[in-house]
């Protein structure tokens, strides 16, 4: 039904085992100590995870350049949000 | 044209209001220009009710003392006024009524992309109303219409939960209207309609869809946060845990500051409709203002901490937001600016919809200066809180807002209905709303100066003269806004018939007949002219009927 | 067809983004507060069951393979291995609430619930991670409303795919007509999405 290469049965097996060993992954990275990195490590992995499901199970890499724009927005917006907040909270005692 | 309509009147022609009879034709329809319809009457309803809630505040404040209601019951008198008027009129106005029954019309389209998310979006829309007024009728709310913790979420004894509930759905009626404009925009325009060619109020339009959809779900989740707390004892704000009453403020001003371009946005975009066709020019620099409604969309998203700058936010913080909200106002000015040059060497005619769109030009002007100055930290320091900021958001809202409503009503009415409404009353109802909105509020201006807080019962003597102009004002504003409640629907009777385009406008919503047929165009046409092509228009005898 | 399904696909990405802003809300407060009392969050996110909340992780992630393959084989005509993996997607979301509920038994008996109920233990004098108990009931409510919140999303999916397995059942969808399935499928990811960040920012912070 539509132009783009059809994703196959293996290759979505192949993303979930992908998954299933990140998840694993990340959660044995939390026993380990890593001082501020355990924060990166496990919000690195989990975007990895994110973006998987993203761009092969919502197949997001075949959607039309508009509608990834809106991805794309979405994620800029929510990053105004969290940082143009934190310019309050991070610099409320600078100064003192 | 005359002759055209003299030859077949309305009532034979078949049309979106004559196509189907019957209460279960309305409550069941997915016609949008129907659904704008049922929109028109729950909209001035709320409209009204919000005003009622104005009246008997400016009657209190006729004089100094508390006297005609307890402090109780004033607070919650402007925060019934303000939760109202924001949510249930000056949201949803004009893109749900000019909007849903343009939009499709301006681009060639039949319906929007979704018709039966439209009237969905109609029937949540009543929902929320609804629950808000079970709010009101059990008891009100006292919090104001910002909710501010911890009041709202500790110490307030008044129905918060069923107004936060209400507004909460309201919401997902703007988050489903914007959804259907922006695919609608995008997927549907006619053949040969590029981007460029659009009339500007579908650009102000999708740039008001692109903020629905990114900021109402924020002031979602920060309302059904604070009913959390209250009914849950989910307390994230609640300071005696170490929560931050600023961070519910930080979360309901992101929404709250581009709810308020939510509002302008379409209301500009009338206003470039109407400034253009009573020019009889093309729009100056129709790029820069397109572009500057996209400009508005998204910088109005980087400056909501200026509602903050006394609550206790860093110094550092407020300068950076300081300085974004001057940026904001640029893409405003360009507009402002591009009406006032398509004017320039134009042909003006006076009819009503081009003295609401003078009015707006004017109040707008200076409701968005008075936003610059409140914008700047040290001024903000001093009027903080007192009538200024009324006056300031009142001059954008009525002054700008309602007025270019009220503009695109009378502008389009004869599209919408088939009939003219009378001229001279109509004039008449534009001249007393200026003249009481100025009355009304300009002395906020010098009362806010003078240090009178916003929010109070009571005031000290010296303030009184003003405050008995401002009410005074507000009676003339009143009638202004019952008058066309009145002719309005006098001419559904007895108005003269108006024809396909009486006013000889640009658009394709004129090139086809009023009321036009349910399915709006005969066939879908396909656009090969530019936006705004008045020098065509007013070469040829007769301008040309789609249908 | 192709056509109103990239219209129908627009709109459902459209109000993805609105739920993106919606939970995006409580990630901004979750942030501030972490940044604010970490060591609240150390104790708070250690009384997390790792175990359980690994378990669900897997399970989500189980359930949007089978998502996927329902909407690949509703793509393809084929109505009885649709229903299988719909009914498949159903009981792996019945399993994570079930699993979820397990888990807020045990918050909700260890007076770790937010309100009059609360109780967490203060740090010992000269312990290691010095917190204080009532920043741990703010991880709580932050943990209960985004888990809480999640969870209602979660059963609004169930229905819409029980909803979407009646209507299969019932021969509605085909190879050519199935974009209700996509979109509930697109739904559904997102939910999981969701999770995926949860899970680590709730339940992985054990270090000082």
């Amino acid at each position: 039904m539509s132009e783009h290469a059809h994703p196959t049965v293996k290759s979505f097996f192949g993303i979930w085992i992908t998954l299933l060993i990140l998840t694993a992954i990340t959660t044995a990275a939390s026993f380990l100590e890593l001082g501020p990195f355990n924060a990166v490590v496990a919000l690195f992995i989990a975007t990895c995870k994110a973006s998987l499901v993203v761009l092969f199970f919502m197949e997001a890499r075949y959607l039309p350049k508009i509608t990834k724009m809106v991805i794309v927005t979405a994620l800029f917006f929510l990053g105004l949000l969290l940082t143009l907040t934190m310019t309050d909270f991070m610099t409320r005692l600078m100064g003192r | 044209m005359a002759m055209a309509s003299a030859a077949i009147t309305q009532d034979e022609k078949p049309n979106y209001l004559n196509a189907d009879y019957g209460i279960k034709s309305w409550l069941l329809t997915t016609d949008h220009k129907r659904i704008a319809l049922l929109y028109l009457i729950s909209i001035t309803m709320f409209f009204f009710l919000g005003g009622f809630f104005a009246m008997l505040i400016r009657l209190e404040l006729l004089t100094p003392a508390g006297d005609l209601v307890t402090s109780d019951t004033y607070n919650k008198l402007f925060t019934m006024h303000g939760i109202v008027m924001v949510f249930l009129f000056l949201i949803p106005a004009v893109p749900t009524v000019l909007g849903n029954f343009l939009v499709p019309m301006m681009i060639g389209a039949k319906d929007l992309a979704f018709p039966k998310l439209n009237l969905a979006s109609w029937y949540v829309y009543i929902l929320g109303g609804c629950w808000v007024l079970y709010a009101i009728i059990t008891g009100g709310v006292d919090t104001g219409w910002t909710f501010y913790t911890p009041y709202s979420t500790t110490f307030s004894n008044t129905n918060v939960v069923a107004a936060a509930v209400g507004i909460f759905i309201a919401g997902f009626s703007s988050i489903f209207t914007g959804i259907n404009f922006i695919v609608t925009i995008h997927r549907m325009r006619a053949p040969g309609l590029t981007w460029r060619r659009l009339p500007l109020f579908i650009w102000s339009n999708y740039a008001t869809s692109v903020i629905m959809v990114l900021g109402t779900p924020v002031l979602a989740i920060t309302l059904l946060l604070v009913a959390a707390e209250r009914l849950f004892h989910l307390g994230i704000f609640n300071a005696q845990l170490g929560g931050d009453p600023l961070l519910f403020q930080h979360l309901f001003w992101f929404y709250s500051h581009p709810a308020v371009y939510i509002m302008i946005l379409p209301g500009m975009g009338v206003i470039s409709e109407v400034v253009t066709c009573f020019s009889r020019k093309r729009v100056f620099g129709y790029d820069f203002v397109a572009l500057a409604s996209i400009c508005i969309a998204v910088l109005g998203f980087l400056v909501w901490a200026h509602h903050m700058f006394v609550a206790g936010i860093s110094v550092y913080a407020a300068m950076v937001f300081s300085l974004l909200t001057f940026f904001v106002a640029i893409p405003s000015a360009v507009k402002v600016f591009n009406w006032i040059a398509t004017m320039y060497q134009g042909s003006i005619s006076f009819e009503t919809p081009m003295l609401y769109a003078f009015g707006f030009i004017g109040l707008f002007t200076m409701g968005g200066m008075t936003g610059l100055f409140l914008g700047s930290l040290g001024i903000d320091v001093h009027v903080h809180d007192t009538y200024f900021v009324v006056a300031h958001f009142h001059y954008v809202m009525v002054g700008g807002m309602v007025m270019a409503y009220m503009c695109g009503l009378h502008f389009w009415w004869p599209k919408i209905t088939g009939k003219m409404y009378p001229e001279g009353w109509a004039k008449l109802s534009a001249l007393l709303t200026f003249v009481g909105f100025n009355l009304t509020f300009f002395p906020q201006f010098i009362l806010g100066y003078m240090g009178m807080p916003r929010r109070y019962h009571a005031y000290p003597p010296e303030f009184q003269v003003l405050n008995v102009l401002s009410t005074a004002g507000a009676s003339v504003l009143a009638v202004g806004y019952v008058l066309p409640m009145i002719y309005f629907v006098w001419s559904l009777r007895y108005g003269q018939d108006a024809g396909p385009n009486p006013w000889r406008a640009a658009g394709l919503e004129w090139m086809t007949s009023s009321p036009p047929p349910t399915s709006n165009f005969e066939t879908t046409p396909v656009v090969t002219w530019e936006a705004y092509n008045y020098d065509e228009i007013d070469k040829q005898q007769e301008v040309p009927v789609a249908s | 067809m192709e056509q109103q399904k990239e219209t129908a696909t627009l709109g459902m990405w459209l109000f993805l983004v609105t739920e993106v802003m919606f939970f995006g809300g409580m990630f901004c407060a979750y942030l501030i507060y972490r940044m604010d009392y970490y060591t609240a969050w150390v104790a708070g996110s250690e009384r997390m069951n790792i175990y359980l909340g690994t378990t669900n992780t897997a399970v989500l992630i189980c359930s949007s393979l089978t998502m996927v393959l329902a909407v690949h084989f509703a793509k393809l005509g084929n109505r009885k291995a649709t229903a299988i993996f719909l009914v498949l997607t159903i009981l792996l979301g019945l399993g994570f609430l079930g699993i979820k509920g397990v888990e807020y038994h045990e918050h909700w008996v260890h007076h770790e619930f937010p309100g009059p109920n609360f109780h967490f233990d203060a740090p010992k004098p000269g312990a290691a991670l010095q917190y204080s108990p009532k920043n741990v009931e703010i991880f709580f409510s932050l943990y209960f409303a985004m888990t809480g919140l999640h969870a209602i999303h979660m059963i609004i999916g169930v229905g819409l795919l029980t909803w979407l397995l009646v209507r299969n059942a019932r021969g509605d969808f085909s190879a050519y007509y199935n974009s209700p399935i996509e979109m509930t499928g697109l739904y559904w990811h997102f939910v999981d999405v969701v999770w995926i960040y949860l899970f680590p920012l709730l339940y992985l912070i054990r270090h000082k």
